[in-house]
């Protein structure tokens, strides 16, 4: 295929892209990003390794949801859940690695 | 030859991982460590924590010790120590020896609980068993209390004991485990400042080496302007590297003092101490 | 009640050096607490050591001074078994003195 017409294509499938994201997120919205987020939290509870930022993305996520600003609701959301995956993955890999920094 | 190194590296990792809990052994390569890494510090100085680190701090707390800051702490709690609950009894019929100078006898593990009980927890369980309601674990009451029980043991050295209970020996790796775990979005273990950054700066403060780290508690802090107990320490220490901290009760608090105890055994209580 | 004021002063030759420890909030005014709403401020706004009928020391505090302030000076003057005398007042009113002994 012909460079300027890949450029070309992937230049229309980027304004696509932010098009769609463009489009005022509903409550629905919200609440499908949050759930994902909730359990991602919960999971990080449960191993006991939460983060501070987590919290407060999650209470910045539900304040923006209560005041109906739901893009910047859904935007905290996802923040709060990448963070809480990010603590998993730290508890998860730490299970292992913490034996190695033993004074032995 | 590297593929060789890398085997041998490996196979340390491995015996290191899959062998059995060892708190002798730990006991002597931490003690070792310390020792080693700063040879001009007398070994009873470890417990003044930043101070046998560095000496122009140590001049001012010498100043400072002379008239300390957790004087009316200790007033308190000696206080508190001395006055009978409703019902009669005092703190003096909970604690062997009637509660004076067995502070480093703590934490303890208990058989019958399957726990690691702490001071704290047993002056708690105490106030229980004689109707009282419990004290806040981080400060003020149970700091003033804790002082005061310090106090009587000042000089005495740490006698902390593993049964060859299976559950003793879990808590102690649990508490070795947590001490060496990297938590919290800055990703710090208690080891990176207190291990690998011992007698160094962070911000301002001078690092305290984790040998004898435990040997001062309760603290006056100046930070806080106020006392505060293991518990407010690990529970401040969790929210500084950006992890939320658990309950100040918790086992796996209670875990990582039963770990950081036994490694100070044979060093000698300076509670209460003062901290900037 | 139990003084507010801790004292040690101890006389040397000519000099007597005295050391104070007071227990005071010392709250600024901007402070906030667990709530959000500012503590109101307290502290001490002068502090007197007197000996023989004079005053041998005066500390005009304020909100800059951190709690339970701890405070070290000598003066001139002044033998074992000596009183001196210190007292407190805030800015609330309140007050607090205590009589020491010099050792």
């Amino acid at each position: 295929m012909c460079r300027f017409a890949v450029i070309r294509l992937a230049a229309a499938a980027l304004l696509a892209a932010s098009a769609t994201a463009a489009f005022a997120a509903t409550a629905d919205d919200f609440k499908t990003a949050f759930a994902k987020t909730e359990a991602a939290n919960k999971a990080a509870a449960a191993l006991k390794n939460q983060w501070t930022t987590t919290a407060d993305a999650l209470k910045a996520a539900r304040a923006a949801a209560a005041a109906g600003k739901f893009d910047e609701a859904v935007k905290d959301a996802q923040q709060a859940e990448a963070l809480a995956n990010a603590s998993i993955a730290q508890a998860k890999e730490q299970a292992a690695a913490w034996q190695q920094a033993v004074i032995h | 030859m590297l593929i060789a190194v890398a085997a041998a590296a490996l196979g340390a990792q491995a015996a290191r991982a899959a062998g059995t809990v060892d708190p002798q052994a730990d006991f002597k390569a931490f003690r070792a460590y310390f020792t080693k890494r700063f040879p001009n510090v007398p070994l009873n100085d470890f417990v003044n924590g930043p101070y046998s680190m560095d000496a122009g701090l140590r001049k001012q707390w010498i100043e400072i010790d002379a008239f300390p800051p957790y004087q009316f702490a200790l007033d308190k709690g000696k206080q508190m120590f001395e006055t009978p609950f409703p019902n009669g009894k005092t703190y003096a019929d909970c604690f062997p020896n009637k509660g004076i100078g067995i502070r480093q006898n703590y934490p303890y593990f208990d058989a019958k609980s399957g726990e690691v009980i702490t001071l704290d927890v047993a002056l708690n369980q105490c106030r229980q068993r004689n109707g009282q309601p419990p004290l806040d674990y981080t400060k003020d009451d149970m700091a003033a209390l804790t002082a005061y029980m310090a106090y009587t043991s000042r000089g005495k050295p740490f006698d902390i004991k593993i049964p060859d209970d299976p559950r003793a020996l879990a808590a102690y790796q649990k508490g070795e485990e947590y001490f060496y775990t990297r938590r919290g979005q800055l990703n710090f273990s208690c080891a990176s400042c207190h291990v690998q950054s011992a007698g160094e700066h962070i911000r301002t403060e001078v690092l305290a080496p984790a040998l004898g780290l435990v040997a001062a508690l309760p603290i006056y802090r100046s930070e806080w302007g106020g006392m505060g107990t293991t518990s407010r320490r690990l529970t401040s220490c969790n929210s500084q590297v950006r992890a939320v901290p658990l309950k100040p009760e918790d086992e796996q608090y209670r875990d990582v003092e039963y770990y950081l105890s036994y490694m100070s055994n044979g060093l000698p209580i300076s509670g209460p101490g003062a901290r900037p | 009640m139990a003084s507010t004021i801790r004292v040690r002063a101890v006389a040397s030759g000519d000099n007597t050096e005295v050391q104070a420890l007071v227990q005071h909030p010392m709250d600024s005014g901007f402070i906030k607490d667990a709530k959000g709403d500012l503590i109101p401020p307290h502290y001490i706004e002068v502090i007197e050591f007197q000996h023989a009928g004079k005053t041998v020391f005066t500390a005009y505090w304020g909100p800059a001074v951190s709690k339970d302030p701890y405070i070290k000076f000598s003066f001139k003057g002044g033998r074992k078994g000596d009183d001196l005398n210190i007292s407190w007042v805030d800015n609330k009113g309140q007050s607090d003195s205590l009589a020491g002994k010099i050792q």
